[in-house]
């Protein structure tokens, strides 16, 4: 296939760009000279370097996990502790940073999608905290897997609506999100919380992200003394994995590593491995890799993790794959619930299901590289919302 | 490029200085047999023209109704072939005919065999309204290479600058979505309909059409006043859905082009 020519930016080789209805062009152009702008922006700058030094509790913290490193083949792992920040994952970044932006605009109301509840609970969050009014999609199974999160964007404000279309699942709740800012868009900022959509959502996801990976770069090099050999992230949408791979793309000899949800396996098609079995298309305004059948229709992802239960992934993902800079592995849930209650029970840290698959792809890395090697792992967020699940897996009685 | 029956359609209604009528309906809906039936009905109750729906699983410009359209016609198995088999049927039956669908259909179906295969099928035109101008690079090559008309979708809120260069893309008609917001019959069509309409004109000369609400005669010779083209497709729908049998529905279509197509022909 050949690689376009555009006129906008946005484009990651072949992948990323604009699919979307004409009614939506104005509203992505408006937001994207604001994203510009706000990044030349000292004093957005520092209103957001302020927010995140006394509200979010930045910079968050490495902790080395020497009992959880034992079964990782001796390797030295560090967590990037993106679980400490308010509200319980990385998150809170991109919303903070997106909600200065929709006041910028002069927009008063939010609209979010959610999966595992995360980012709705940072969405709600970041509305409460700054007077905005917020509606928050999310599919009806997730509402259900999820009720503990349902119950906190309702106390912080936020009205949830459940989806019950097509798969009730994330992929749905952003259909529903963007049916509403197509038809509120001149009122609405839709504040998506992923590095997927149309440009500039991507880019500017991403650029709110890549303070895990600014950070931890530094603390690694003062902690070891080097870079790490290798980094590691969970990916569904892929944003805390781009947030943290950033600044080490320059950095050619430490290895990137996203770990994508196999669900039952990618064999068995009930996975949400979008790299790994997937295929290059178009789902939610942009082109990257999409879990499809032979006539382009949307297949359903499967994961344990609600988090990662998407059929797409951001379009930097795809790229950085097929240009060989990043490399993607498939996780199933048995090896990812193995090592979410392995870090509970090694490091006293009960980590979200989603960032076990970045854990259980260190015990797989750290086998190959051995004691000499050290890692560095991006704990996205933390477990608690995952404690009725993980309860179940387990067969403990609540 | 050669005309297309699309492009011939619009030099007869403008010559007998009138609206034309299209429905838009999605393939295997309500069934494949039942689909096959309704554009037959519809092409002898009035219509001028057919677009053929592509049903697809994340439908994110269509309301409830197309949406539960275009998920009973997945859940019946319709595949792209049903699409062009649909196709080959309102092009048959002395109506215009185009495929309206989202973009990654097109793109999994291969870009350059897409637009051979509606060429193939007397198709006219793709009305894509998820397509960029910006990612249409690919796509403005295929339909120019298989003279079919690409058919853009501008909206209320497309800036004059940027009308002119979607239009200069444009093929066929220019499809003006009435109002900001999903499909779905209105008891209004919006007066932005008419403005956008007014300010699509100053940039071209094509027709142009108003998707996006129209479900009674009334609405139809309203919009028929300013318009060359009247688009209805939830109205069909809803009937088709609300039906008690496939016969009653189609029969309660037909009722409706009828009034439609008269509706067309009082605007003006």
């Amino acid at each position: 296939m050949s690689i376009e020519t555009s006129e906008i930016l946005g484009h990651f080789g072949q992948y990323g760009g604009r699919f979307v209805p004409e009614a939506l062009i104005g509203a992505l152009n408006e937001l994207e000279a604001a994203h510009v702008a706000a990044q030349k922006d000292p004093v957005f700058q520092a209103e957001l370097a302020e927010l995140h030094r006394t509200y979010t509790g930045r910079p968050s913290i490495i902790t080395e996990a020497k009992r959880f490193a034992q079964h990782a083949g001796g390797a030295r792992i560090l967590l990037k502790r993106e679980d400490l920040n308010h509200t319980g994952s990385h998150k809170i970044n991109n919303v903070l940073g997106q909600a200065l932006l929709t006041k910028k605009m002069g927009k008063q109301r939010i609209i979010a999608e959610t999966g595992a509840g995360q980012h709705g609970v940072a969405s709600a969050t970041a509305a409460a905290l700054m007077g905005l009014d917020c509606v928050v999609y999310m599919g009806e199974e997730d509402t259900r897997r999820q009720a503990l999160n349902v119950a906190r964007m309702k106390l912080l404000g936020a009205e949830v609506i459940p989806v019950t279309t097509g798969s009730k699942t994330l992929k749905d709740a952003i259909n529903e999100a963007m049916r509403d800012w197509v038809t509120n868009v001149s009122t609405t900022h839709y504040l998506l919380g992923t590095v997927a959509g149309p440009h500039p959502f991507p880019t500017m996801v991403r650029d709110f992200h890549k303070i895990i990976g600014e950070e931890a770069r530094a603390q690694v090099l003062q902690l070891i003394g080097k870079l790490p050999d290798a980094v590691l992230a969970c990916v569904g949408g892929g944003s805390n994995a781009i947030g943290i791979f950033h600044e080490f793309i320059p950095d050619t000899q430490v290895r990137l590593i996203g770990l994508e949800a196999g669900g039952d396996g990618v064999e068995t098609g009930r996975h949400a491995a979008t790299i790994t079995g997937g295929s290059p298309g178009v789902l939610h305004g942009t082109r990257s890799y999409v879990l499809q059948d032979k006539d382009g229709q949307t297949i359903e992802s499967h994961s344990i993790s609600a988090g990662l239960d998407y059929p797409g992934v951001g379009p930097e993902h795809a790229y950085l794959h097929d240009i060989g800079r990043a490399e993607y592995r498939a996780i199933n849930d048995d090896a990812a619930m193995n090592a979410f209650a392995l870090l509970c029970k090694t490091e006293g840290i009960i980590p979200a299901i989603e960032s076990a698959h970045a854990l259980a792809g260190a015990l797989i890395v750290g086998q190959e590289l051995g004691p000499d090697a050290t890692l560095l792992i991006n704990l996205s967020g933390r477990g608690d919302k995952d404690v009725s699940t993980a309860a179940e897996y387990f067969g403990i009685k609540l | 490029m050669t005309s297309t029956a699309l492009d011939q359609l619009f030099q007869k209604t403008r010559a007998e200085n009138r609206a034309a009528l299209i429905a838009y309906i999605p393939a295997g809906f309500p069934s494949k047999a039942g689909c096959e039936r309704a554009i037959k009905a519809l092409a002898e109750s009035g219509v001028d023209a057919i677009e053929i729906g592509f049903p697809y699983s994340d439908p994110v410009m269509d309301g409830p109704t197309i949406q539960e359209a275009a998920e009973i016609s997945l859940k019946g198995g319709t595949s792209a072939a049903d699409v062009f088999s649909a196709l080959k049927t309102a092009s048959s039956s002395g109506v215009a005919a185009v495929v309206m669908t989202y973009w990654n259909p097109i793109e999994k179906y291969g870009v350059d065999e897409f637009a051979q295969s509606i060429r193939e099928n007397g198709g006219s035109g793709v009305i894509t309204p998820d397509l960029t101008i910006e990612e249409s690079g690919r796509w403005l090559s295929a339909t120019s290479k298989h003279e079919i008309n690409p058919i853009y979708v501008v909206a209320p809120s497309t800036s004059d600058l940027r009308l002119g260069e979607v239009t200069s893309k444009t093929g066929g008609f220019v499809y003006a979505a009435s109002v900001m917001g999903v499909t779905g019959a209105r008891t209004n069509v919006s007066v932005d309909a008419s403005e956008l309409v007014q300010r699509v004109r100053t940039t071209t000369s094509l027709p142009v059409s108003v998707g996006l609400g129209v479900s009674t005669r009334e609405q139809a010779k309203q919009v028929a006043a300013y318009a060359d083209g009247v688009i209805v497709g939830s109205a069909f729908i809803k009937l088709l859905l609300n039906a008690a049998s496939e016969d009653e529905g189609i029969a309660a279509i037909s009722e409706l082009a009828k009034e439609l197509a008269l509706g067309v022909r009082e605007g003006r």
